[in-house]
């Protein structure tokens, strides 16, 4: 099997184990974590898709998808921040971390 | 473990048909690589990836100065600044400070400078240089990043920059973000460092989280 296509197999699990820590958990912080993994699984095949072809390996590395990349790594950051800073809000306001309605405190 | 159950089967269902749908994907054939190596002698750089990040496709990466920005207004909004760590006294903690504060920002201004031709550019650089103001932070030795003023024209110069520059091609006639080409180089240079201390000053202030107090704008 091609490398790049270990890499894209790579990344459906990561988007498909966030998906499950999104699903799963009704506490905040685990859902952005989950948030975070579906994210860096697309991070990741956009990372094997600018590979070069296995038949045509002189092209190198497409720097589009890479600086796709980059760029959405910042904006992930930045996503992540403000949403650490919403959920701080939301324990100061409601004292749990959890979304279900009547939970116990965490 | 009904949720589990719901949950298992979604998820398994997802990795089922992405596998399937990525295992089929034909090789990359937009291929754009071509296009940007046969441009990158007027891009003003030659690292591909800093060509398409400031040149090519540089809107995006000013739309991204703006999402940083946003982020950071918008976690401002959310509520005022918890108390951060006082002044520290600690010797472990002050070694640590002068062995590494001084290499780091070196290696941020480095990471800049050689994002022109190889890996490395004003998003690496900010980062590096956010983990030196953490440092400074949390021993307290940056009481100057409460001081509004400054802050805020940290927090601004990456975008006000970018902006100026990519609106003045307008004004010579050209069009949004079209650098003249003989001093695109510099143009990219200059807009990087304004950047990398947004950047840097952001990733910070969101660690922080919350906007200053208004004590700590008085000071």
């Amino acid at each position: 099997m091609e490398l790049s296509k270990v890499y894209m197999l790579a990344a459906a699990a990561l988007v498909a184990i966030g998906l499950f820590a999104i699903l799963r958990t009704n506490h905040v912080v685990r859902q952005l974590l989950g948030i975070n993994l579906l994210g860096n699984g697309i991070f990741l095949l956009l990372i094997a898709i600018a590979q070069a072809p296995a038949d045509a390996p002189e092209e190198g590395l497409d720097p589009v998808p890479q600086a796709m990349v980059l760029t959405g790594i910042v904006v992930a950051v930045c996503a992540t921040g403000f949403a650490l800073t919403l959920i701080e809000r939301y324990r100061a306001v409601s004292g749990c971390l959890t979304v279900k309605e009547g939970a116990d405190a965490d | 473990m009904k949720t589990n159950i719901i949950a298992s089967i979604i998820s398994l269902a997802l990795f089922g048909t992405l596998a399937h749908a990525l295992i089929e994907l034909p090789t990359n054939t937009s291929r754009l690589t071509s296009l940007v190596t046969a441009n990158l002698d007027e891009s003003g750089v030659s690292n591909p990836v800093t060509a398409v990040l400031l040149n090519f496709r540089s809107y995006d990466t000013l739309l991204e100065m703006g999402v940083l920005l946003l982020a950071l207004i918008g976690a401002w909004a959310v509520g005022p600044r918890q108390t951060l760590p006082g002044h520290s006294d600690d010797t472990a903690m002050l070694i640590v400070l002068r062995l590494f504060v001084p290499p780091i920002i070196l290696g941020a201004a480095y990471f800049l400078w050689v994002g022109a031709k190889e890996p490395g550019g004003a998003f690496q650089a900010g980062a590096i240089l956010a983990g030196a103001l953490v440092l400074l932070l949390i021993t307290g030795r940056a009481t100057w990043f409460h001081r509004d003023g400054w802050h805020r024209f940290f927090l601004s110069i990456g975008m006000l920059v970018f902006l100026s520059l990519a609106a003045a091609p307008m004004a010579m006639g050209s069009s949004l973000l079209d650098y003249p080409r003989s001093q695109a180089k510099h143009w990219i240079l200059i807009i990087e460092t304004a950047a990398m201390l947004s950047i840097a000053f952001t990733l910070v202030a969101l660690l922080v989280g919350g906007r200053p107090h208004c004590k700590e704008i008085a000071d």
